[in-house]
């Protein structure tokens, strides 16, 4: 039996937002412009998190000590990505990663990079959680994540 | 707990790329369905609720309001629930509260999602937070494939022997989607199939991932008093867990998952289950991803940590196995994503009221839904019991 089709309405919605960094993510984002990587330390449970927050998300209380984080680290977990959908910020392949940067307590979420990603064996052998990373930096800033261009293997 | 509250009818649409249907009448088919099972008319309704993923999805925002007459909900209370992945069980668990509260006696629960009208990855970024998160987590993939890869090697699981199980979970679910006259996705596939696929987000390939389907989902609650009233063979809620982590990915243990294991153990508490694997008969694991599901089994105390591969293998999961899990054939053959947790609170209710069909596992008693949303933020489970 033959499908019937029926119309469809090609539509879309757009819609400008400005949305509010707020003054512990406009630091962070400063930062960025500086090569730091800028977190905040809990004064209650001790924790240093990582971006920086304005307050600790289990003691929820402010936190007002300002930490410059290591720029090296070990990888926790990574997936590479090889599929594309609509605006993706990204290009594929690029590989995600949870970081813990030394002397911090929670896993810092970027990209590894700074080798060939088009062969997935290749990738494989080379990436293992628990190796060590370091970040590497775009040459031109715009106060943004990315201005840290990815972490790479020490 | 509050009052006890039973499911005294489900419905289902078809499930798959509905084209044909605009979305309200998408949503009637189900609604339309929950009626002919239950027998109950829209009059009996007390109040609805309705569920769905972010309005990114299909562009049309409100989608409650959108779809009053097809829920036949004008001139009734009506409540929005809107939890991401999770949604559906979200939406079952307010209508318990509902009814449990006593504000209520019988009250509809309706899920629906049409992904095919937009871009579901796109729709999942903008569910995370602007700033710096949202360039890295390459929608709901990316984000599982993360937590699968971690959790594996965490647990110090052979990459091949993750591989080998996800095939099998792949395969055995597929495998019985062709029992389900409501699943979308019905192809065969062999172990080979499943581990030679594209990679989509690595580890994870095609056949480890459900699709975008369309379709909705209603759940008819009733109190005590009704259900006994109105149906001779209720499903009753006999525990219920829902928790939340921070919305920082990396802010919490992803292998060990705190609100997937909190969840379900506020449920096991209230259902007065100690053993789970033992006590249960079933379980309707939200199982979008193949390797993810095994960390669910895990996170539910189905089996120790790092120990879900080898059951798989052995087959203790599987249909004739000691706790068979999604015999629907699950997430990964059917995610219409505001109707996939009611779809499994849906089936679940079936499963203990001997209504599966050919996907029955014979003389289940027991049974679990559950459901997980957003940037892995969120887990929900209900413990089903065909006794009060």
């Amino acid at each position: 039996m033959m499908v019937k089709e029926y119309k469809t309405l090609e539509t879309e919605v757009r819609l400008p937002y400005r949305l509010a960094y707020g003054e512990t993510w406009t630091r962070f984002f400063e930062g960025m412009k500086e090569e730091k990587i800028l977190g905040c330390k809990c004064s209650q449970c001790n924790r240093v998190l990582v971006p920086a927050r304005s307050f600790c998300p289990r003691c929820f209380i402010d936190t007002d000590e300002w930490v410059e984080c290591s720029q090296e680290g070990t990888l926790v977990a990574w997936c590479l990505t090889n599929y594309r959908y609509y605006a993706q910020p990204i290009e594929p392949p690029f590989i995600s990663a949870l970081i813990n940067l030394d002397g911090t307590d929670v896993n810092f979420l970027h990209l590894i990079g700074g080798f060939d990603l088009s062969d997935l064996e290749a990738v494989r052998k080379k990436v293992k959680n628990g190796m060590r990373v370091k970040a590497v930096w775009e040459r031109e800033k715009r106060g943004h994540i990315l201005d840290l261009k990815y972490f790479t293997p020490v | 707990m509050g009052r006890a509250v039973a499911i005294i009818g489900v419905g289902q649409s078809k499930h798959g790329k509905r084209m044909d249907v605009c979305y309200p009448d998408l949503v009637r088919e189900a609604v339309v369905a929950v009626f002919e099972d239950s027998g109950l008319t829209p009059d009996d309704i007390d109040g609805v609720v309705s569920g769905t993923m972010p309005s990114m999805m299909e562009g049309v925002a409100m989608t409650h309001f959108y779809f009053a007459e097809a829920m036949q909900a004008v001139g009734k209370p009506i409540l929005k629930t809107e939890t991401c992945g999770s949604t559906g069980v979200s939406t079952a668990q307010t209508a318990y509260y509902w009814v449990s509260s006593g504000m209520a006696d019988v009250v509809l629960a309706v899920g629906h999602e049409k992904m095919n009208e937009g871009d579901s990855q796109a729709t999942m970024t903008t569910v995370m937070e602007p700033f710096y998160q949202k360039y890295f987590l390459s929608g709901a993939p990316g984000v599982f494939s993360m937590q699968s890869q971690g959790w594996s090697v965490r647990f110090n699981i052979p990459e091949e022997k993750v591989r080998e199980a996800a095939a099998v979970i792949s395969v055995n679910h597929h495998d019985s989607a062709f029992d389900n006259p409501y699943a979308h996705v019905k192809v065969r596939l062999t172990v080979d199939d499943v581990k030679n696929a594209k990679v989509i987000t690595y580890p994870i390939r095609l056949y480890d991932v459900c699709p975008n389907s369309d379709g909705a989902c209603a759940v008819i609650f009733a109190s005590e008093e009704m259900a006994k009233k109105l149906c001779k063979k209720p499903a009753w809620v006999k525990g219920v867990g829902y928790r939340g982590e921070e919305q920082f990915f990396g802010d919490s243990d992803k292998a060990v998952w705190p609100s997937a294991v909190g969840a379900a153990k506020e449920a096991y508490e209230q259902a007065g289950i100690t053993n789970p694997r033992k006590e249960l008969d079933v379980a309707e694991v939200y199982n979008p991803f193949t390797y993810q599901e095994m960390l669910f089994y895990e996170c539910f105390g189905f089996c120790d940590f790092g120990e879900a591969p080898d059951l798989v293998l052995k087959g203790v999961f599987s249909r004739d196995g000691e706790l068979p899990c999604d015999p629907s054939g699950g997430v990964l053959c059917t995610n219409p994503i505001g109707a996939t947790g009611l779809i499994r609170v849906a089936e679940a209710a079936m499963q203990v009221t001997d209504k599966a069909g050919a996907r029955q596992i014979p003389g289940a008693k027991m049974a679990l839904a559950h459901a997980m949303g957003g940037i892995d933020q969120f887990n929900g489970v209900l413990i089903l019991g065909s006794e009060l």
